[in-house]
């Protein structure tokens, strides 16, 4: 019998690897894939109390929104990676210091 | 039986191949094991009965997300060449320990709080279980939703169609070539 603490559980590990990649990663491509790492922990989070909504089924609903929001994040992410390498010619974050040209 | 070994495989597939792909160190290697991340989140979706929420996942994140990421990477990496081969002296990074202690904490307090909380469950869980309204396998789920979607939540729908034209628009703004002048 699968429970509601087996899906948190599981969504905990993921999150914290995905914490884990945020913080040490020197690669800015790397710490968007950590943020989808805990955006996913998120979304099993949402399906697994949304499976006790049959009337307003609101954990279903909002985890496709948080696939959306998901998606516009990376799209503009990526952008703004490609800018600043055409810029800086890196992607470490740490090499990066200065917002203005 | 069968679906708690099934249950487990899809967990420890996800938990295992995420732990690789924050400690290998080719790039290019951790974007393809996030694809199988990705696919076992999608089967863990559907063993707490969101079918269209997988479907979802697998298409928006698979095949969008994912291409998009591994297109950022070759075009931002001029040494992905000598990164695909060289990978044969140290195959995994040493982990950053300052990290490593964080997430680690974070983890604890998290599995810790849940224990506690599941002698506890949440009064709407008790009610909506004694009244029979929790979604079974049996049901249509996806009519359901898109009923939803248009009645109950058709004003977030709305914005977030908005939002993520507007958020297409300005990524497509801010990667377009400068023309000089």
């Amino acid at each position: 019998m699968i429970t509601l603490t087996h899906f948190l559980v599981v969504s905990a590990c993921i999150f914290s690897i995905g914490l884990y990649a945020v913080l040490a990663k020197r690669n800015t491509i790397m710490i968007l894939v950590g943020i989808e790492l805990m955006i996913n922990a998120a979304i099993l989070n949402f399906v697994a109390f949304g499976k006790y909504d049959k009337i307003n089924y609101g954990g279903q609903v909002f985890a496709l929104f948080a696939i959306v929001l998901a998606a516009a994040a990376v799209a503009v992410g990526l952008a703004i990676i490609l800018n600043v390498y055409r810029h800086f010619k890196t992607i470490n974050p740490e090499n990066i210091h200065e917002l203005k040209d | 039986m069968i679906e708690s070994l099934l249950f487990y495989a899809f967990a420890s597939m996800a938990i295992i191949s995420a732990l690789l792909l924050v400690n290998i160190r080719n790039t290019a290697r951790a974007l393809f094991l996030l694809f199988i991340v990705l696919f076992a989140m999608a089967g863990l979706y559907l063993f707490a009965l969101a079918d269209f929420i997988a479907i979802t996942q697998i298409l928006v994140y698979v095949g969008g997300v994912l291409i998009l990421l591994i297109f950022a990477f070759m075009l931002s990496n001029k040494e992905l060449l000598n990164d695909l081969q060289s990978t044969s002296k140290r195959f995994i990074s040493l982990p950053n320990w300052q990290a490593l202690i964080l997430a680690l904490a974070f983890l604890g307090i998290m599995i810790y709080s849940y224990i506690g909380w599941s002698q506890h469950m949440p009064q709407w869980i008790a009610q909506s279980e004694a009244k029979g309204t929790i979604i079974l396998p049996t049901d249509n789920n996806i009519k359901a939703l898109g009923f939803k979607f248009m009645t109950q939540y058709v004003l977030p729908f709305e914005v977030i169609s908005v939002f993520l034209m507007m958020a297409l628009i300005g990524a497509a703004h801010l990667s377009r070539k400068e023309d000089k002048e």
